[in-house]
Parts: structure tokens; C-alpha cells; sequence
């Protein structure tokens, strides 16, 4: 059976050349970057080329950038890292309903440590408002962190504009930006951050490596204790082969960046517009523009997330759901919950993400598809029958 | 989060989907806010549950123990049926994820419904027919 992959926004498939690029980085360059040895000079001159073609490819300079084991660290490095730095400074943070896990539980947890977090919703569409995020600022407030795009309605914040409220005062800046590095155009100044957060196996490179970009004069307190690795930003022996291979996927990334967002956006468009008039009661989620080249999220009427997912699943075509089933808390999606959207369409929610190797084929497949398999269940739910008869 | 081979097999082939026209018991639970909805129709004959259907609004598990509860309870009497608990359904499916339990206790709770609802059609059927008899009776100058 055919396999499609919808799903590069929980991961992507690593590049063939990003591993070849690894792979000396095992067994033949095997050196620690902090031994004095040849051996270790050569892993070193290997991760410093990686930091200095990432550090280019966001505007950024070489030693702002850390490198961490992927998004979750970054944001949690990035959050509770400044914090705890700037505890004299005041206890309050600000940040969106929509974040990902990985900043509200780092946000939560502070809550407990003493902090007053901030919480800013969101319009119909995902977006949060500048001039929200300004009426929230207090004296105490010490930070700031909106996600670049939402990973999963797609949505694209206006960063640039809460970079410059944050810049006129004073407080620092983070961005999520896991699902936009190496995917849209992205550049530290002219977004006005002062921490931003990557992922590796987000733009086609390996899982386990991430960056986080600290401005020069931002002071964080690190939660590694150890080595003296990364200027003391964060011990740990480098992950040499990790790091490699984000370098690469990055070198990649600013080569065929342009031509990708073009292919996804076609596509992206075309899936959407198969879906709202190939399927009765269907709607889109996230905003219909400022939004992501390659994520597509609907909501089907009548029909529940993790039996439309299984289905396609049972086809050969990978997706994913916001719906409740297939959460451990049985909540459905806070994304979906923040832009207003009822329990019943959340429940009915699929997201598919395309990705570089996704054929103008594998989404004619999946437009075929998923009527007939939204109709078999439809004929199954009780619902259906009642709202639409 | 990983479905039994049979939970699989009961979702890619549910048994017995559908409506009966002119039921002996209904039974209705959940609602979509919870994101399951289960209605669960059956047929009686002489005691014994002779056809059952079901309708459901979920996931992979509230499909497969709607379809499973469905095959259960049929050629059942009225007492056995009500004998089948939610272990049941969820044994007869070689397990369900700790998460996905509550699915087998909506199954339960549309079959329990189901029997109420049949029981309840009896009982007034019953006594609208002793009260017939008594009326024949009375009139009958018994």
C-alpha cells in the first residue's frame, strides 16, 4: 500500500543529505569538541560551522546561539531560564492561550514557583492582538513569549509588531519559532527578539538537537549545571552528529526555502479548497492567509477526529486530530478551544501538515479518500442523521 | 496509544450499524460536548433479543464496543443481557487502553438504557392489557 505523510508538523523525515553529512560524525570523528586533541578540534570546527550557518540563517551572531537537545529545552531554557535571572526585576510573564506545551507548562510550573502569568487569548482566526499584549504589561512584567506560528492551525503571529512593543519597554522577547525555522523567512532582528527558539527534526533534520538564539546581553540562568560547554549557557557534551545535521538541514533550508514555500502554498490551497467544496459541513481552522505554507486544518461536521484519523490511517494516509480521543485528558485541542471553536468541531478536527516530499498525487489521493471515508461514518453517527435530515 | 487486533478488526468492520424501525428498547447515551454518543436499538421476541443495532458519534474504541455490545446481546434473554458489563465488552475486545475505558461503560450504560427503556414498554403494555382483562371481566358480570 501507497504511504502518505501529512504529518511534518510533528516531524519530518530527515534529508538523505543532512545524514550523510552525520554520519563521519559517529565513528570516524568521533572527538569530544572540548578535548584539545586533533581529534576533538575537528568535531569542534564542525559544530562551530554548524553555528555559525544557523546563526546566519536568522540574522543572528555565532555566539548567540546555544545549541539544546530541541524545541522543549529552548523554550524551557529560554522561559524559566530568564525568570529566574530577572527574579529582582519583577514576577510577571505574558504569553498567548496558544502556545505549545512546551512553553504553558514551563509557564504553569512557574505559576507555582510565585510567578503571575499572563494568558492572552485569541481571535476566530488564532491571532493574537499587539495591542492586547500592550495592556497587559505591567512594572513587574519581565518577559514576553508568543510562538512565531501555531503548530497546529497553522496561524502566523505578528511577531515583528509585539517584538516592538516589548523592544520600546524594555522587557525581553521570546519567540516558539519550532514550526517557522527553516520553513518561512525568519530574522531575529527584524522580528525584534530576544530569544527564539528552533527545532532540527522540524526542517528535515535529525530528532534530539534544537537552537536557542540568546541577543548578546540577555542573561539567563541555565538549568545544565556541568561543563563549561556553550559558554556556560548550557553543560552537556555536544551532540556533534545532532548538530552536524542541523547545520546542514539549515544549508538546505536557505537553498530550497523559496521554491518549497511556493510548491506547499499551491498544494496547501488545493487540499483546502478539495475539502470546503468536496465535503458538506466542513470548515477550515486558523487564519485563511497568515498562515503556514503547509498546514491544512479542518473541522468535519458530525464525525469525530480519531475514527476519521484511524481510517485514513487504515489508507495509507498519516494525520493528525485535535480532538479529545486521542488525549490523555480527554480534552479536546486548547488551540482549537482558544479560537472559539465548540467541543463538537474540535472533536471533528484534522490537521494534515505537507512537507517537501508531498506529491500533488498524495493530496488527489487524500481528496478521494476522505469523503468516502467522512460519509461511511456519517451514515454511523447519530448525529448526522438528526441535524441534517 | 496502541487498540487491541480485535478492536481493530470490530472498527474497520463494525457489526450490525444502523436503526431498527419500530424498536422494543432504545437506549441513548453520552453527548457531543464529551465527544461519544452511543444509541443502541433492539428487537425482542418472547424474551430473547432478537436483532440489535447502533448508531455512535466517536472514536476507534466507542465504535468497537458499540459494534461488540451489539453481538453480545443478541439471542440473549432479557435477564442475561442485563448480566453484561462493561468488563465484558471490554474482555470480548481483548482489552482497550486505560484512557479509552470509559467508551466500554457508555456501551454498558446504552444497553442498560436499551433494556430500561424496553422493560418500561413492557410493564405499561402489561398493564394496559390486565386492565383490558379486568374491564372484560367487570362487563362480563364476573
Amino acid at each position: 500500500m501507497k504511504r502518505i505523510y501529512l504529518d511534518n508538523a510533528a516531524t519530518t523525515p530527515t534529508d538523505e543529505r543532512v545524514l550523510e553529512a552525520m554520519l563521519p560524525f559517529f565513528s570516524e570523528m568521533y572527538g569530544n569538541p572540548s578535548s584539545l586533541h586533533a581529534f576533538g578540534q575537528e568535531a569542534k570546527y564542525a559544530i562551530e560551522e554548524a553555528r555559525y550557518i544557523a546563526a546566519q540563517f536568522i540574522g543572528a551572531r555565532q555566539e548567540e546561539i546555544v545549541f539544546t537537545s530541541g524545541g522543549t529545552e529552548s523554550n524551557n531554557t529560554a522561559i524559566k531560564g530568564v525568570a529566574y535571572a530577572r527574579r529582582d526585576k519583577g514576577n510577571h510573564i505574558i504569553t498567548s492561550k496558544i502556545e505549545h506545551h512546551a512553553v504553558l507548562e514551563p509557564c504553569h510550573f512557574l505559576e507555582k514557583q510565585g510567578f503571575e502569568v499572563t494568558y492572552i487569548p485569541v481571535d476566530q482566526f488564532g491571532l493574537v492582538d499587539p495591542a492586547d499584549v500592550k495592556k497587559a504589561i505591567t512594572g513587574k512584567t519581565i518577559l514576553i513569549s508568543v510562538m512565531h506560528a501555531n503548530n497546529e492551525i497553522g496561524t502566523i503571529e505578528p511577531i515583528a509588531e509585539i517584538g516592538k512593543i516589548s523592544r520600546d519597554k524594555g522587557i525581553y522577547f521570546h519567540t516558539d519559532a519550532v514550526q517557522t525555522c527553516g520553513h518561512v523567512p525568519v530574522d531575529v532582528s527584524e522580528l525584534s527578539v530576544d530569544l527564539f527558539s528552533a527545532s532540527g527534526h522540524k526542517l528535515y533534520g535529525p530528532k534530539g538537537v534544537g537552537i536557542l538564539y540568546i541577543r548578546k546581553g540577555v542573561r539567563i540562568l541555565p538549568f545544565m549545571h556541568g561543563g563549561d560547554q556553550e559558554q556556560g549557557r548550557r553543560a552537556s557534551t555536544h551532540n556533534v552528529p545532532g548538530i552536524v545535521g542541523f547545520g546542514k538541514a539549515v544549508e538546505l533550508a536557505r537553498e530550497e526555502m523559496a521554491k518549497e514555500m511556493e510548491q506547499l502554498t499551491m498544494l496547501r490551497d488545493k487540499m483546502i479548497k478539495g475539502i470546503l467544496t468536496g465535503i458538506e459541513y466542513a470548515r477550515l481552522n486558523g487564519h485563511p492567509k497568515e498562515r503556514l505554507p503547509n498546514n491544512v486544518n479542518v473541522s468535519i461536521s458530525y464525525v469525530e477526529g480519531e475514527s476519521m484519523l484511524l481510517n485514513l490511517d487504515m489508507e495509507g494516509i498519516a494525520c493528525s486530530t485535535g480532538s479529545a480521543c486521542t488525549s490523555s485528558s480527554l480534552e479536546p485541542s486548547h488551540v482549537l478551544a482558544a479560537t472559539g471553536l465548540s467541543h463538537e468541531l474540535a472533536h471533528g478536527s484534522l490537521r494534515f501538515t505537507l512537507g517537501k516530499l508531498t506529491s500533488e498525487e498524495d493530496i488527489d489521493y487524500t481528496l478521494t479518500r476522505l469523503p468516502v471515508i467522512i460519509g461511511k461514518l456519517r451514515a454511523m453517527s447519530p448525529l448526522y442523521k438528526k441535524e441534517v435530515k | 496509544m496502541e487498540y487491541s487486533e480485535k478492536v481493530m478488526e470490530h472498527f474497520r468492520n463494525p457489526r450490525n450499524v444502523g436503526e431498527i424501525e419500530n424498536p422494543d428498547g432504545v437506549g441513548r447515551v453520552g453527548n457531543p460536548v464529551c465527544g461519544d454518543i452511543m444509541e443502541l436499538y433492539i428487537k425482542v421476541k418472547d424474551g430473547v433479543i432478537t436483532d440489535a443495532k447502533f448508531k455512535t458519534f466517536g472514536c476507534g474504541a466507542a465504535i468497537a464496543t458499540s459494534s461488540m455490545v451489539t453481538e453480545l446481546v443478541k439471542n440473549r434473554t432479557i435477564d442475561e443481557a442485563l448480566k453484561i458489563s462493561n468488563r465484558a465488552v471490554t474482555e470480548a475486545l481483548g482489552g482497550l487502553p486505560p484512557i479509552k475505558m470509559h467508551c466500554s461503560v457508555l456501551a454498558e450504560g446504552a444497553l442498560k438504557k436499551a433494556l430500561d427503556d424496553y422493560r418500561g414498554r413492557i410493564s405499561v403494555l402489561t398493564s394496559g392489557e390486565q386492565a383490558k382483562k379486568l374491564l372484560t371481566a367487570v362487563n362480563s358480570g364476573v
